[in-house]
């Protein structure tokens, strides 16, 4: 373990230039507040490429230790800081994607209210996510799991005046805090029966047990409740119901938290306890089984939705199924090659469909597109470079990070044909709902030119409420022309370099670099160093036949789309007709949100209401107070009648005490 | 010879007569007449036990409570005659205005 | 014997006066009773000795207390009482009360083993001594009830003036 006594301020650059932003912000210019934004999330990125450059694989781990924090006998947590492969890929990522994103923001929110604050979360939103992947405890590690959290419903609901986004943010939270639940129990066990959070001393205790047999005790315990955290950050099934709502926040924090960063911190936390679910097949099967479902069922839910960004956002729960999978097959290299390729892709997606909704003044529903291609050429350019990607196209990113997926879906000895046949359907159904995106937004007649003066979304009021950025665009405020138009270079800039990210990025797996990069991580020992090295032997002609297969199913996504949404337009609203029922369950996200409502939330605001508020707040406490002043009046409303005017009366009460105390007097004196 | 005992009761029973006659008496300067009766009831026990133990600083306690319950009474019927004048009755349960 | 016999003529003196109060409904006629009392608990302190305390009994209290509350009963011609509605309190508690803690005082009195005599005329309450006693320890108390008597006689005057009398001032003509 080498010391690097630097580590501390990666996280903490931005973490200062939330605190300028936050407080001084709201007087500052704009210029101001995007210059300290971009400067300090600018140094973490160059501080990153830094560490990049220096770093060895033969010296790695790298640790810091900031600062002492908990002790209690002989337990011990402090604020520390490590850097191996691992962190070193998510931190590349997270720090390059994010000041992508951050110099996007400048032009996408310029024209809103709140800007300072904006760019305060933001870096707030850094600062935590950085700590996550930069912790050396499960302990520092959730204090960023909660602070991104925490920042992903600052932002979420960002326009907290409209009903939705206030609503949305509070579901994020509290779905989150479901996960969290799950989490810390995991914590506590590890507490319990290592005695320590610090990832050396627990996957050092745990190398040193051996596997759980199916169903056995302790480590399953730990890898399912881990699982359980990780399905509510990253938004797996059942605790994926937040994911869609939080596209009421502006576009580039969807680009940013919803696709690149927060939601890849469940995997990343999946990846990084590998050791235990390494030693526990029945989490790592259970984990497996969550990431597959949940990619296929989100692909099914993206094929009618009508939302740009709601089909981005069922994308993104679907892709973070295949690296689950990954994981839970003991790929777990696989699984981050695929979020650093998924990151790229994603986040350009979501930039270049908020370049889009900007450009056509603030309209989100595709059937109101069309032809855009004509007025947004680079816009148009990097998207489609982003959905080939997506689809699996060689020789672009994601071909490459979701055949290794699917290779050691199929070869794994963790991994079945099962696995592998429902990741190639899932991804013949991403391309399929990626291209009729891409058809319904770029190609045919442009439907939304009726809507002249572009309707704002919220209800502009003469106070200075904060309005959504995608409203009004950049300086040179040309009044909202009637046709769409391109964004500025500040917006298109980042979607070039993650197009361009998106073309090579996938390139670092050819040969299996980035595997064997990342191996040293991975070395746990057990069965899941045989899945890492497993592909050399089991034969090259099984591989090469299945990526040709997915590559085919990637081509029949293509051909379908076309057909359906470009050349026959009327055929899909027959096919829907057709299916009737089948379809209005898909349309409605097969009504899990209403479910989760009559199960969950309606009995316990029921049960609150009723039990708590009327039943304890009112009928107990609130009762015990009025009671005890009406009884109180009660009392003196009896004892004032005492006060009668009457001399004699009074007269008659004195006489009657003092023959009481006389009493008393000779009682005393005579039984004593 | 006789038990101080005696004087003792003799003394209770003028203090108790006085004491009903405040309860039962409607009539304000009747009422007053039973303190004054009252009063000579407690005196009589004082000088009762000065006798006892031949204790000249009873009897000069009873002196000054005769001195105390004169001046008492000039004022107490004084304050009955303004009384009488404001409220035309020297009943007492009609002098009643101090209630709640 | 004697003084048994002298105590208890003078002692049912005392208490047929006390009962006539209650029980006469004319205001006068309570008076008069008191004024009964008075005299027969002078005729008692006279046979516990005490001489001077007996004297200014009769001077003090039957002769002028006495005197003053019948000039008022009769300068406010008190008639015979009304029956009006009374004070149930007090006849319902004060009365059994007080009758209760009189009968508890007499019984603890009476059952007492400590049953000390007093001796006929065993006081001695001589002027000479009393007088002694008055100028020279209770000289202070002695000085500070004729400050009280000259706030009384004040008071009176004030309290029982009329109102207007006051107001005005005394008459230009002297009168």
């Amino acid at each position: 373990m080498t010391p690097n006594p630097y580590l501390w301020l990666v996280p903490l650059l931005p973490l200062a230039g939330a605190a300028i932003n936050g407080f001084l912000g709201r007087r500052s210019s704009k210029r101001a507040i995007s210059a300290i934004a971009l400067v300090f999330c600018g140094l973490a990125f160059a501080m990153a490429l830094y560490l990049a450059a220096g770093f060895s694989s033969a010296s790695a781990p790298y640790s810091c230790d900031f600062a002492h924090w908990l002790r209690s006998g002989n337990f011990q947590v402090d604020f520390s800081f490590y850097l191996d492969q691992l962190s070193l890929v998510m931190l590349l990522v997270v720090t390059g994607v994010g000041f992508l994103i951050h110099i996007y923001s400048v032009g996408y929110m310029w024209d809103d209210d709140g800007y300072y604050r904006f760019m305060a979360y933001l870096n707030l939103f850094m600062f935590f996510m950085l700590t996550l992947v930069l912790a050396k405890n499960y302990l520092v590690m959730f204090i960023g799991w909660e602070g991104v959290g925490l920042a992903s419903y600052l932002l979420i609901g960002f326009w907290f005046t409209k009903d939705a986004a206030a609503a949305a943010g509070k579901k994020a939270f509290i779905v989150n805090r479901i996960g969290d639940f799950g989490f810390l129990i995991a914590l506590f066990l590890m507490i319990k029966y290592f005695g320590s959070l610090d990832f050396t001393h627990v996957f050092a205790a745990v190398r040193l047990m051996p596997a759980e047999t199916a169903g056995a005790s302790t480590l399953t315990a730990i890898g399912l409740l881990l699982m359980v955290g990780a399905a509510g950050k990253s938004a797996q099934i059942p605790l994926y119901v937040w994911l869609p709502d939080a596209m009421e926040g502006p576009t580039p924090v969807s680009a940013l938290i919803h696709a690149a960063t927060m939601v890849t911190a469940g995997v990343y936390m999946v990846a990084r306890s590998s050791a235990i679910f390494d030693r526990a097949p029945t989490a790592m099967t259970v984990v497996a089984i969550i990431g597959t479902l949940t990619a296929l069922f989100a692909a099914t839910i993206g094929i009618a939705q009508t939302d740009i960004k709601k089909v981005l956002a069922y994308s993104t729960v679907s892709q973070l199924g295949y690296m689950f999978m990954a994981c839970g097959v003991g790929a777990f290299s696989a699984g981050i090659f695929h979020l650093m390729t998924h990151a790229f892709f994603k986040g350009l997606l979501f930039l270049a469909a908020g370049s889009v909704i900007h450009g056509v003044g603030g309209e989100q529903d595709m059937r109101k597109m069309g032809g855009l291609r004509v007025y947004m050429p680079w816009t148009f350019l990097t998207m489609t470079i982003a959905t080939f990607t997506i689809a699996g196209f060689p020789p672009l990113a994601a071909f490459f990070s979701k055949d290794e997926i699917l290779w050691k879906a199929y070869s794994s000895p963790y991994g079945s044909w099962v696995y592998w046949l429902i990741g190639v359907i899932t991804a013949f159904l991403t391309s399929f709902y990626m291209f009729r995106l891409w058809f319904l937004t770029f190609f045919g007649d442009y439907l939304g030119g009726t809507a002249e003066s572009p309707v704002p979304r919220l209800p502009v009021s003469t106070l200075a409420v904060p309005t959504h950025g995608h409203h009004s665009d950049h300086s040179s405020d040309h009044g909202h022309g009637h046709e769409p138009h391109e964004s500025s270079w500040m917006m298109l800039g980042p979607l070039v370099v993650l197009a361009v990210l998106s073309i090579v990025g996938g390139w670092v797996g050819i040969g299996d670099h980035f595997g064997r990069f990342l191996a040293p991580v991975f070395q746990t020992g057990g069965s899941s160093e045989l899945v890492e090295t497993a592909a050399e032997s089991s034969g090259k002609w099984t591989e090469t036949l299945l990526t040709l297969i997915s590559v085919t199913a990637a081509f029949l996504g293509l051909y379908f789309a076309y057909v359906l949404y470009h050349k026959r337009r009327e055929l899909p609203a027959r096919i829907a007709r057709s299916l009737g029922g089948l379809y209005d369950a898909v349309v409605h996200k097969y009504y899990i949100d209403e479910i989760y409502v009559a199960l969950f939330v309606k009995p316990l605001i029921d049960g609150s209401t009723t039990i708590l508020w009327h039943g304890i707040d009112q009928g107990v406490i609130d009762a015990a107070v009025n009671d005890s002043a009406d009884a109180a009046r009660e009392v003196s409303d009896k004892v004032r009648h005492m006060q009668s005017g009457n001399l004699r009366s009074y007269a008659g009460w004195v006489a009657a005490g003092g023959a009481v105390v006389i009493a008393y007097m000779v009682w005393m004196g005579v039984t004593h | 010879m006789i038990p101080l005992s005696y004087y003792l009761v003799l003394s209770g029973i003028l203090f108790v007569c006085g004491v009903l006659g405040f309860l039962i008496k409607r009539n304000i300067i009747t009422i007053f007449m039973s303190i004054e009766l009252m009063l000579n009831g407690v005196n009589l026990s004082f000088v009762a036990f000065a006798a006892q133990w031949h204790s000249l600083s009873g009897q000069v306690f009873v002196f000054f409570v005769m001195v105390v319950a004169a001046a008492e009474a000039a004022v107490g019927l004084a304050i009955i005659i303004a009384v009488y004048r404001t409220r035309e009755t020297l009943n007492v349960d009609q002098v009643n205005l101090l209630k709640l | 014997m004697f003084h048994l016999i002298l105590f208890l003529f003078f002692g049912a003196i005392c208490v047929a006066g006390a009962v006539n109060l209650l029980v006469q409904s004319h205001p006068i006629n309570s008076a008069l009773s008191l004024v009964v009392v008075m005299a027969s608990l002078a005729g008692e302190y006279l046979l516990l000795g005490g001489e001077f305390v007996a004297a200014i009994q009769v001077i003090v209290y039957a002769g002028a207390i006495m005197v003053l509350f019948l000039i008022t009963i009769m300068l406010l011609n008190a008639g015979k009482e009304e029956r009006t509605k009374g004070s149930r309190v007090a006849i319902l508690i004060g009365v059994p009360g007080v009758l209760i803690g009189g009968v508890l005082v007499t019984w603890t009195l009476l059952t007492r083993p400590n049953a000390q005599t007093v001796p006929i005329g065993a006081l001695k309450g001589d002027s000479g001594s009393i007088a002694r006693l008055l100028f020279h320890d209770f000289l202070l108390p002695f000085e500070v009830t004729s400050v009280l008597i000259l706030i009384a006689i004040m008071g009176a005057v004030v309290l029982a003036s009329r109102p207007e009398a006051v107001a005005r001032g005394p008459r230009k003509d002297g009168r």
